[in-house]
């Protein structure tokens, strides 16, 4: 029930209605509760309402943190191919 | 789409898998890990995209009661039902709402025997059936959590501003940190870690549930909706505890800031107040509903329609109750898949298309 979706607004009118695209179909929301959001802003919707104006910065935020995580991972995975192909263990002898 | 694809980048997925595996096997003192995820939209996430094999051995999931529609009452379903059989009613209400069998059936039956009950998406949806039928009563059955218990107070408002008189609300609002709690302090599970509802954070803020590290010493992270989301609060809660840091973890930073959104909680500030409230499976939890304010009792379905209705238990043996709890998984129900299915549900698990029985029903077969 708590479902809600990214979506960009594309029209507002002056009574703080504006025009989104949710699952392919076009529908008024209200931003009441996002008064800073803009036209072209993404807004989070949850039945008929935005309840949360997207952060772009923080999206990129952490996809570098979910991406530092998985560098990490990468190098362990390298060295373990290497030490593989090494019987004795050592990769770097 | 934009804010959701980058976030199912399977390469990405498929190490933070390999890494959070690892922390566990350096920290083997930690393991299982045991998560709640509170949300059910996160329990149908973590199925959908495989995540519990994934993490099988090391890290076990559990459902939390987080569905509106499978934690309400029995009995406020029975004063859904009794309100809707009143003459001259429009009961309008969400699309998940109509198929919980209550005591004297669901409101989708009643239907069929000629109540007028609607299915809307938004509750401006109801307020503009109220405006379109002006010789009715137009009630709105209000559940949900935090996420929704705001907009249903901006319809109320606005029912007020516009001069709407005959649209009111049922309110059966509930609040997650009390049922946290009432989980926590029950002890009939135990938990290293939780991960937080993602868009009930949006509007109360991660900060809200500072309490779980700073009372009951474990670890939370807010989380969103999609893999590598439910992968990075995962991966922050095994590292908390392989540190023993317990901390609150904003994994969801796109949607949720630490303080929420304050417009939102204004809203539901000017309209609801805080009240005892039953919750299916709990009983009554304190402080852990939305009841009207008194200076909208005029919009208090509950006070204008006044109906009698028992006080009613669960269906024989039906064990929604210690799903909810996280007590038991659905599996270990009788009824499960043998009498309760999505076609011929029992309990509100089984019906919410976020109930964890739904879940287990829909995944289980893959697992």
């Amino acid at each position: 029930m708590c479902l809600a979706i990214p979506t960009q607004i594309k029209t507002i009118d002056d009574n703080g209605i504006a025009t989104v695209e949710l699952g392919g179909v076009e529908r008024q929301i209200s931003l009441i509760m996002t008064p800073d959001a803009k036209l072209g802003d993404y807004v989070l919707v949850h039945t008929g309402y935005a309840i949360s104006l997207m952060d772009l910065e923080e999206a990129q935020a952490s996809l570098e943190a979910f991406a530092e995580l998985a560098v990490i991972q990468e190098a362990m995975e390298a060295e373990e191919v290497a030490r593989m192909g090494d019987p004795s263990g050592a990769a770097e002898a | 789409m934009k804010y959701i694809d980058e976030f199912r980048d399977p390469v990405l997925a498929r190490r933070l898998i390999a890494e959070i595996r690892q922390e566990v096997a350096a920290h083997p003192e930690i393991r299982p890990v045991r998560l709640m995820e509170f949300c059910g939209g996160h329990t149908h996430a973590i199925f959908r995209f495989g995540l519990r094999q994934m993490l099988a051995g090391d890290v076990e999931m559990h459902s939390g009661p987080g569905c509106p529609v499978c934690v309400t009452a029995a009995s406020d379903l029975d004063t859904a039902v009794a309100m809707a059989n009143l003459p001259n009613v429009i009961l309008t209400t969400f699309g998940d709402m109509v198929r919980v069998p209550g005591s004297q059936g669901t409101l989708q039956e009643i239907r069929a025997g000629g109540a007028d009950v609607r299915i809307v998406y938004s509750p401006l949806d109801a307020l503009a059936i109220a405006r379109d039928n002006p010789k009715h009563e137009v009630i709105f059955l209000g559940v949900g959590f935090e996420t929704t218990a705001p907009g249903i107070a901006a319809t109320l408002v606005q029912a007020e501003q516009e001069g709407t008189p005959n649209f009111s609300v049922l309110s059966m609002h509930k609040l997650t940190p009390p049922a946290m709690r009432a989980i926590l302090d029950a002890g009939e599970v135990a938990l290293d870690g939780i991960i937080g509802p993602g868009h009930v954070s949006a509007v109360i803020g991660s900060d809200a549930w500072k309490f779980l590290p700073e009372h009951y010493g474990i670890p939370c992270a807010v989380a969103g909706f999609e893999p590598l989301d439910l992968l990075g609060a995962i991966a922050a809660l095994v590292h908390a505890m392989a540190e023993k840091t317990p901390g609150v973890f904003n994994t969801y930073g796109r949607s949720v800031r630490p303080e929420g959104n304050p417009v939102a909680q204004q809203m539901l500030d000017r309209v609801f107040e805080v009240a005892t409230t039953p919750w299916r499976g709990f009983g009554d939890v304190p402080e852990s509903g939305l009841r009207i304010r008194e200076s909208f009792a005029h919009r208090d379905a509950a006070l204008r329609f006044p109906v009698e209705v028992e006080v009613v238990g669960e269906p024989p043996g039906c064990r929604c109750g210690e799903v909810l709890r996280g007590v038991i998984d659905p599996t270990e129900c009788a009824l499960f898949r043998r009498v309760c299915t999505p076609r011929n549900p029992v309990g509100p698990c089984m019906v919410s298309t976020e109930g964890s029985c739904a879940a287990y029903y829909k995944y289980g077969e893959m697992e």
